[in-house]
Order: structure tokens, then C-alpha cells, then sequence
């Protein structure tokens, strides 16, 4: 395929679950007289498959408790994957030391939701910037390590003349530019933002997402984008993928998605979004609630919640399908063209 | 008479570091069965404001000066009882975060039932028929086992609309909706807002929606005020308001939308962010983001000036009345 | 660019200022119990570590005790003597400079016995909060079991047996390093279990993802990172451990298993006195008994107050 030479990071059948049983005591229960050992897990992802091409702002969206958060934090290797693989540039990456993992850190960084717990409270903007510069560059001269800061604190819009401040001085805003900053100072080519802005308010989220679109020009870099807001999405995402209890419904470029969402969840994720047009046609209603990822349901994971749902779909796994648009959706539906 | 009525309403948090105003010179009115929508990013005071409405500020804050009439009633001067009579019985508020309301080791039916018992004379079993009838009318799938089930056991919209059930339990005129959505999923929040607009309508309910989200004002509110550094600096019709804003920080605040942007350009940004309430500019708050900012901007607080069915608070919009006024008069 | 600069963000303030805008140092000023528990508390200090220079005897120097002064009231009562303003004891030591001493004794060993626990305590509460895991289970059992015996046992035990086997004289000579041991020892677990607690709460924020992604080493992160944000808990119970360590070593002492008479601490006087107290001399036991109940009351009044300010969900800094 054309496509592998062109992909940065490749994501291939990932699967994670956590254990939610406790130790071992915790585990053993007492049943008919007979002392069994029970075992529960949240599946947070089942089976993702995901390739971020060069250049480009791929975004993951779905509801709370989807796996998009897990996705990319497995990404980065702050987990570790049950199955499957992660490569970055043809290499696998998700079973490595982590020496042996210290020269993708500097390749892959990270932007964090909450702004107010990403910055060490302890530690003042200059030291936070300054401690990953000098660890993966020991050769550094002193001064520089200070010309680097410098830079990079312009590039995000906060004046160098205040690093000696700690963050709690900062408000939401300048504090998301500074851990930007960070991501930025060891020069990284693929920056995975774990909803940035989430936590930002309307007029300052326009600021931040600015911010890395001109970062992404200048510097070329290649993002995942985790969000829940598809408002963003549709503005800065080059290709979107659509995430549900830790499956993927749908991957499609952005226009395509938006003009003509062809997975049952993602038309009606996309009637939901409030608009502030008037003659809005009505969201569709989806019934019942998100099942848990605890015991999750056969077949397909949305079938409970799906107005198209039969039987097919209720006992076989839909796997992701190439359309001639271009589009890849996981639906029987799709497929057997009654969607 | 208006169901509510909100005159000059200055609210101080007494700090260390001085007294601070968290909201200045508020004023509005709502009418019954109206939906009236509260904007503003953190720090507005919107949530001040709607705890300042049923007195239930807490200390070191406190209403200094202006007066909230509810029904020609003044909350501020009423007597603690009276006041838990008129809160909850006929004012409700609904919290971001469920598990404000919800006392988690009481089952749903307990606190229902008890909700009811305090306020009303009637008997266990009627109240249980009332609060089954609540829970049917937001439409929540089995309701009678819900009564016997924990906060915990059900899920954040779940417990959501649980809440509204309590909010609607005492057949109140007036709900104060803090957030209602804002921790939700947009499928959730879909119908969620959705089965708000509806409970109002059917019972003339009026409400009052402190959000952030223009999107979901713009859905269920029939008007809508803006605030901004603790002053409402724009009110008007929801509908005017969202598709020609006066306020250059209205207008800002809509342009800085992603849907309003081509995809792929740059958001239209307001620069800065909202000071402190400590460290409130003078003149105008705006005026350090504003991009029209004026001398006048820097000296006088701007009054309201009427455009349309709006109020504007800006010298911009006080300026070019003021020239049409002259234009005539020639 | 950034167009917001509210005036005080145009110059650095330095540490002292910082210090002086700083919730801690207000609520300070505000706290009139905690500047009072505060000032004993330095003065305790200054007189106990300057206790050679200030003190009217040396009650370590046996040229300088007179059997036959023994058992003086202190001076404002009838037979007192000026020469002795608290009175002397039993073998006839003058009391004030034996409580000067006897508090370096009791401060020194509270200090020191501290620092073991904390310094056990940190190490194995960040390893545990940290790595977690089994690592975590098997410190925390660890530290139950030690919980488990209390202090004294343990300290009588393994006092006891080191007197039976290596004779009193030996003990006599390591008799404060044994305690600071001892009692350090007995009491890291109370040390170890509120910073995994903290360690815990803040390897869960993403500073600490932060620092991952960056590639540091566990150390780096653990000691660099996490530690520094749990000082606020440690400044709290280390006031409160200091109390407890100076009541142990006095309940030890007055016990016999504790500081030599010739060395004695402010429980050992206590004890020493204890036999005199139906005699008459009450002052022999009653004088070093207020002045440690005032230390100990001081230090525990300091901790409240931390624990009140420093509390993160009273307030959030």
C-alpha cells in the first residue's frame, strides 16, 4: 500500500483492558462451595487499527469512556498495550526499554487536557522547560539551552522575560501555551494533544488552536488529536476517526465526514452538536445508554443504541471497510446498503 | 409584575486583599414561562448570579447593594423561613455536577419522597405517586426501580435527569440551571437540553440557563444576556443577539467559534484573557481586548444603548445613537 | 502575542516577597495561637542549643555537685537559695541548668529520631506510591506489622535486651544514639503512609505524564518531581512525629530504659524526681514536667495550625 510509506505512526489491532478486580484476595470468591477465581476488566479498546500520516492532524472523536483517551496514551507509551502493535516510522515501539525508548521522546511529545495539573507546581516556567532541553541534549552550552528557551517561548506567545514566575501566576490560557512550549522545546515531529482545550474557555480556545495550527505549519509537525468536540474537529482535523466503546466506527477525511457521516453513531454524534443556525433539523434520538466496557455486548458494540440494528449485527463484529469515497466504516448496515 | 426582577444588583466577596465585586450593576427581568440564558467564560459571575437570585451565596459573599424580587417578593430581606419556602418550593437549581443535589448513600425514592414530605402535607403513598409521575416525565426507563436504587448506580445523564425530577418535584415557576450539560457527552446534552425545553414549555416553567455553550443558548432560550467581567454588557432577544451581536466581545466570542471559520484558516481570536476581578480596568473592562477601543473606553463605564430589541453596553453603540440622534435633529 | 501584563507581572518578585504574598505566611500574621506556639518554640531552641554557655552549673561535671545542696526549694519559696532559682535535686545538680540540658537531650533526640523516621519514611513511601503494584503491597504490609507493635514495646524490648546482653555501662554511653535508633525506627510507617497517600494523588496528575513523555528516569521523577509536591504533608506530621518522639523517649526514660541520670533528659528527671515528689520536693518532678508538657502542647498547637493552612482542601495553592 502507498499509504504505509506516507504514515508516520501506525496503530495495528490494539486491544488494552484494566483489571478492575483488585489483588488477588479481592479476586477469590465463594460460589456453590466452591472457591473460584474471578477476573473482571474494563475493555477500553477492542481491536484499533490506525495509520497518522505525515503532515497531517488526525483526530480522534468520541464520548467519555470510548478508549480515545487510552488510544493516546498507549500511543506515547504511558501504557502499555494488552495486543497489538504501535510503530513509528516502521519501527515497533510498544515493547521497547525505555532507554532504548529515549530517542522517539524527543520525536514524540504530548499536550495534556488539564492546564492546571500538567505544570510541576513546584518548579518555575524556566526550569520546566529548561530540564528536558538539558536532558536530551547534554551537550548543550548553558547559554544555548537559555537561547532555545527563549525561542520557544515566543513561538507560543509567553514573554521569556517571565520565566522565573511558577505556574500557578499564569491563568488557564498561558499556562496551555507553556506546556506547549515543552512539547515543542525538544523539536518533536509528532505531538499527540489529549483534549487541549476542553478545559479552556471559548475565547481562548481559539487562541490555543491557533497556536498549534501555526506550529504546525512552521515546524511540520503531525498530530493526534483527541476531542470530544466535533466543532473543532471539522476546523482543524485533516482526517477524522470515530470512536466508540473502544472500536472504531469510522475514519474519514474531514469534509467527507461531516457532508456525509456514514456510520449510524456518527450521524447521530454529528445531529447533536448545538449550532447556533435556527432551522437545524432535530438530532437523532439515540435510545438507551452506553453500555459498559466491562461486559461488552456481542457483535456489534453499538447495536443496543443503533435505529438500524438486526440480527447479523447483533452476534458478528463488523470489521472496517474501505468505500469507494474513500471512507472506512465498521457497519453491516453500510455494507449491505440498508443504512 | 414579572416573575423576577433583578435591580442594581452588586454582589462584594470580602478577600484578605480587599472586598471584590463579582458582580456590578446587574439588572433584568424575566417573565413567566420565559427561558433567559446566561453567557459568559469563567470568572463572569454567571454562576454568582444565580446563586445570588435564591440568596444562597456563601460566605464571604455577600449581596451589598440592589435587590432580586421574586413575584414582587424582596429575597434579600426575607426571613430564613420564608426564604427555604420560596427555594426549592418554588425556585429550583440544577448543578453542573449531580451529585450536588444527590445525597449519595439515600436511595433516589428516599430523597424524593422526603423532598416532597418537607414541603407539601401529603401522605408517603401520594408522594410516591408524584415522584413516580416526575421520574415518567423525563422520561427515565423504568422509573419504579429507580426509586429503589443509589446516585451511584446510574449513569451521569441518568443521574442528570434525576435531578431535573427533583427540580420539577414541587411544581416550581422558576429553575435556575447552573451547567446543567457541561459534564455530559453532546448525545446526552442533546437530549438532556432537549427535555428541559420541553418540561418548560408544557408546565410555563421559566428558566433561567447559566452556560457557556452559545450553541445550546441558542437552542433553548428565547433571550439571552452577556456577561463579561461581572456586568451584563449585552441583553436582548437570543435570536438578534446570536445573529447580529453589537458588543465587540459578543461579536468576538461568536467569530472565535471554529464552525464560523473556513477549515484549515485561523480562528478569529480575541486577544488576552479576562482579568481578575481584583484587577478590573477602568472605563470599559473590555477595553485592553477590545479592537474599537476609543479614549472614552478608558474613562467612563459605557451605558446601555438600546439597537434593535438589544441593550448594548458600549461607547461604540452609545457614539453612532448619538450621531443618528444629531443626524435627525439637522 | 500576549497583550495581558497586569502590572505586578513586570518585575521578578524574589523568594522573600514570594514568601511574603504566600497564603502561609498570612494566615501567619492572622493566627495569634500559632506566633505564640511559634516564639516558645524558638525560644526552647535557643536555650536548649546554647545550654553550656547559659547555664549556671555544668550538671554533667561532678566537681561541680555538692551532695549536701540536695533537695533545695526553688528560690522564691522559704529555705530557697538565689544560687539556685528552680531549686536542686536529689544528688543536689542545680534544676535550671538541668532542664536547660535535659531539654537539648530531649529536643536533640526528638530532632534526630525524626529525621531517621522521615528519611525511612520518604524512601519507602515514594518507592511504593510510586512503583505500586507489589512493590507497593509488600512495603505497606511491612509497615502494618510495624504498626502493629507499638512504639514502647518495641523500644522496651530491644532497649531491655540490649542491657541485659552488652551491660549497663555500654548502654549508658549509647544511650541517645539507641533512642534516636529505637524510636526512629519503631515510627517511619506513620511517615511512609501519608507520602504514598500524596505520592499517590500526584502521580495521578499529568505533570508527572508530562515528565514521562519527556523520557526521565523513575528517580528523577520520583525525587524531582513528585517529592517536592508532597513537602506540605511532611512539614505537617513531621511537627506532630516531633511531639510524639520527645513523648516517647520521656515515657522510656521515666521507665528507667531511657537517658542515664548522669545524663538525664527531661523524662528522666521526671523519673529521678518521682521517688522525692511525697517527700516535699515536689519541684524536682513538677518543674521539668511543665517545661516538657509546654514543648510537647507547642509543637502538636504548630502542627494544627500547618495541617489548617497547608490542607489542600481547605485550600488549594
Amino acid at each position: 500500500m502507498a499509504e504505509q510509506n506516507n504514515s508516520l505512526v501506525q496503530i495495528s489491532d490494539l486491544y488494552k483492558r484494566f483489571s478492575i478486580s483488585g489483588d488477588l484476595l479481592d479476586q477469590l470468591q465463594f460460589k456453590g462451595g466452591k472457591l473460584t477465581r474471578r477476573k473482571e476488566y474494563v475493555h477500553a479498546i477492542n481491536g484499533v487499527s490506525l495509520s497518522v500520516m505525515k503532515g497531517e492532524a488526525l483526530c480522534v472523536v468520541g464520548e467519555s469512556g470510548c478508549g480515545k483517551s487510552t488510544v493516546a496514551r498507549t500511543v506515547m507509551g504511558l501504557l502499555t498495550p494488552t495486543a497489538g502493535q504501535i510503530s513509528y516510522r516502521g519501527e515497533r515501539i510498544d515493547n521497547l526499554s525505555d532507554k532504548q525508548m529515549l530517542p522517539y521522546r524527543k520525536k514524540m511529545q504530548m499536550i495534556f487536557q488539564n492546564p492546571y495539573a500538567s505544570l510541576n507546581p513546584r518548579m518555575t516556567i524556566m526550569e520546566t522547560l529548561k530540564e528536558p532541553i538539558r536532558f536530551h541534549n547534554p551537550s548543550m552550552a548553558a547559554s544555548e539551552i537559555r537561547d532555545k528557551i527563549a525561542e520557544v517561548m515566543l513561538s507560543v506567545g509567553v514573554d521569556p522575560s517571565w520565566g522565573e514566575r511558577y505556574s500557578h501566576e499564569f491563568s488557564g490560557g498561558q499556562r496551555q501555551r507553556i506546556s506547549i512550549a515543552r512539547a515543542l522545546a525538544v523539536d518533536p515531529e509528532f505531538i499527540v494533544a489529549d483534549e487541549p482545550i476542553s478545559a479552556l474557555d471559548v475565547s481562548i480556545q481559539a487562541q490555543v488552536l491557533n497556536l498549534m495550527m501555526e506550529a504546525q505549519e512552521q515546524r511540520n509537525l503531525t498530530y493526534l488529536f483527541i476531542t470530544h468536540d466535533l466543532a473543532v474537529v471539522e476546523h482543524f482535523g485533516t482526517r477524522v476517526a470515530v470512536m466508540y466503546l473502544g472500536t472504531l466506527c469510522e475514519l474519514a477525511p474531514t469534509k467527507q465526514l461531516f457532508s456525509n457521516p456514514r456510520h449510524p453513531y456518527t450521524q447521530a454524534l454529528m445531529s447533536a452538536i448545538p449550532r447556533l443556525e435556527d432551522n437545524r433539523p432535530d438530532y437523532i434520538k439515540l435510545s438507551g445508554e452506553v453500555p459498559t466496557p466491562v461486559n461488552l455486548p456481542t457483535g456489534c458494540v453499538f447495536h443496543g443504541r443503533c435505529p438500524h440494528a438486526n440480527e447479523r449485527c447483533r452476534q458478528e463484529i463488523p470489521t472496517l471497510t474501505l468505500l469507494d469515497d474513500g471512507t472506512q466504516v465498521a457497519c453491516h448496515g453500510v455494507e449491505e446498503n440498508r443504512v | 409584575m414579572p416573575l423576577l426582577e433583578v435591580n442594581n444588583l452588586d454582589v462584594c466577596f470580602g478577600l484578605r486583599s480587599g472586598a471584590v465585586k463579582a458582580l456590578r450593576d446587574v439588572s433584568f427581568t424575566l417573565e413567566r414561562g420565559e427561558r433567559l440564558g446566561v453567557v459568559g467564560e469563567s470568572g463572569a459571575g454567571k454562576s454568582v448570579l444565580g446563586f445570588s437570585i435564591i440568596n444562597l451565596l456563601s460566605r464571604p459573599g455577600h449581596i451589598s447593594s440592589g435587590s432580586v424580587h421574586f413575584e414582587g417578593k424582596d429575597l434579600a430581606s426575607l426571613a430564613p423561613g420564608e426564604l427555604r419556602s420560596i427555594r426549592g418550593n418554588r425556585i429550583s437549581m440544577i448543578f453542573q455536577d449531580p451529585m450536588m443535589t444527590l445525597n449519595p448513600v439515600l436511595t433516589i425514592g428516599v430523597q424524593m419522597i422526603e423532598c416532597l414530605l418537607a414541603h407539601r402535607r401529603m401522605s408517603k403513598a401520594d408522594a410516591k405517586r408524584v415522584a413516580l409521575k416526575k421520574l415518567q416525565q423525563v422520561q427515565i426507563p423504568s422509573p419504579e426501580k429507580r426509586l429503589d436504587q443509589y446516585p451511584h448506580e446510574l449513569s451521569g445523564g441518568m443521574r442528570q435527569r434525576i435531578v431535573i425530577a427533583i427540580g420539577l418535584l414541587l411544581d416550581p415557576d422558576l429553575i435556575i440551571a447552573d451547567e446543567p450539560t457541561t459534564a455530559l457527552d453532546v448525545t446526552i446534552q442533546a437530549e438532556i437540553m432537549d427535555l428541559m425545553l420541553n418540561l418548560c414549555e408544557q408546565n410555563n416553567v421559566a428558566l433561567i440557563l447559566i452556560t457557556h455553550d452559545l450553541g445550546v443558548v441558542s437552542q433553548v432560550t428565547q433571550r439571552m444576556l452577556v456577561m463579561y467581567a461581572g456586568r451584563i454588557i449585552e441583553q436582548g432577544p437570543t435570536k438578534e443577539v446570536i445573529n447580529d451581536a453589537q458588543h465587540p466581545y459578543t461579536q468576538g466570542l461568536m467569530n472565535a467559534l471554529p464552525q464560523m471559520a473556513i477549515p484549515g484558516q485561523k480562528l478569529n481570536q480575541i486577544k488576552g484573557s479576562m482579568p481578575p476581578l481584583q484587577d478590573i480596568p477602568k472605563g470599559c473592562s473590555f477595553n485592553p481586548r477590545c479592537e474599537y477601543v476609543m479614549d472614552i473606553c478608558h474613562q467612563a463605564l459605557p451605558p446601555f444603548t438600546r439597537s434593535g430589541n438589544c441593550q448594548v453596553a458600549c461607547h461604540m453603540m452609545a457614539e453612532s445613537a448619538q450621531d443618528k440622534l444629531q443626524l435627525k435633529e439637522v | 502575542m500576549m497583550s495581558e501584563s497586569t502590572p505586578n507581572m513586570q518585575q521578578h518578585p524574589t523568594a522573600l516577597q514570594r514568601f511574603k504574598e504566600s497564603h502561609f505566611w498570612h494566615s501567619f500574621k492572622a493566627d495569634r495561637v500559632a506566633q505564640l506556639s511559634f516564639i516558645i518554640f524558638v525560644t526552647y531552641a535557643v536555650l536548649a542549643m546554647s545550654a553550656s554557655f547559659i547555664a549556671p552549673f555544668d550538671p554533667y561535671d561532678a566537681s561541680q555537685i555538692d551532695i549536701m545542696n540536695s533537695e533545695i526549694p526553688p528560690s522564691w519559696q522559704d529555705e530557697g537559695e538565689a544560687s539556685f532559682p528552680l531549686g536542686t535535686d536529689a544528688q543536689g545538680r542545680d534544676m535550671l541548668s538541668t532542664i536547660l540540658y535535659g531539654t537539648r537531650v530531649s529536643l536533640m533526640i526528638g530532632l534526630c529520631a525524626v529525621a531517621l523516621q522521615a528519611l525511612l519514611g520518604i524512601v519507602i513511601g515514594l518507592t511504593a506510591g510510586y512503583l505500586g503494584g507489589r512493590v507497593d503491597s509488600f512495603l505497606m504490609r511491612i509497615a502494618d506489622i510495624q504498626l502493629s507493635f507499638s512504639t514502647l514495646m518495641v523500644a522496651i524490648i530491644v532497649l531491655a535486651v540490649f542491657q541485659a546482653t552488652f551491660g549497663t555501662e555500654l548502654y549508658q554511653q549509647l544511650a541517645m544514639l539507641m533512642l534516636i535508633l529505637v524510636i526512629g525506627i519503631a515510627e517511619w510507617p506513620q511517615y511512609a503512609r501519608t507520602i504514598r497517600a500524596s505520592v499517590l494523588a500526584e502521580k495521578k496528575k499529568e505533570y508527572v505524564d508530562a515528565a514521562r513523555v519527556m523520557g526521565f528516569g523513575r528517580l528523577r521523577i520520583m525525587f524531582r518531581h513528585i517529592l517536592p509536591n508532597t513537602l506540605s504533608p511532611i512539614l505537617v506530621i513531621s511537627t506532630v512525629q516531633i511531639a510524639n518522639a520527645i513523648i516517647s523517649e520521656a515515657s522510656l526514660s521515666f521507665l528507667g530504659l531511657g537517658m542515664p541520670v548522669s545524663q538525664p533528659s527531661l523524662g528522666s528527671l521526671i523519673s529521678s524526681g518521682f521517688e522525692y515528689i511525697f517527700s516535699g520536693a515536689w519541684w524536682i518532678t513538677v518543674i521539668p514536667g511543665v517545661v516538657l508538657v509546654v514543648l510537647v502542647l507547642v509543637m502538636n498547637l504548630l502542627g494544627d495550625w500547618m495541617r489548617d493552612v497547608l490542607n489542600p482542601k481547605l485550600y488549594k495553592g
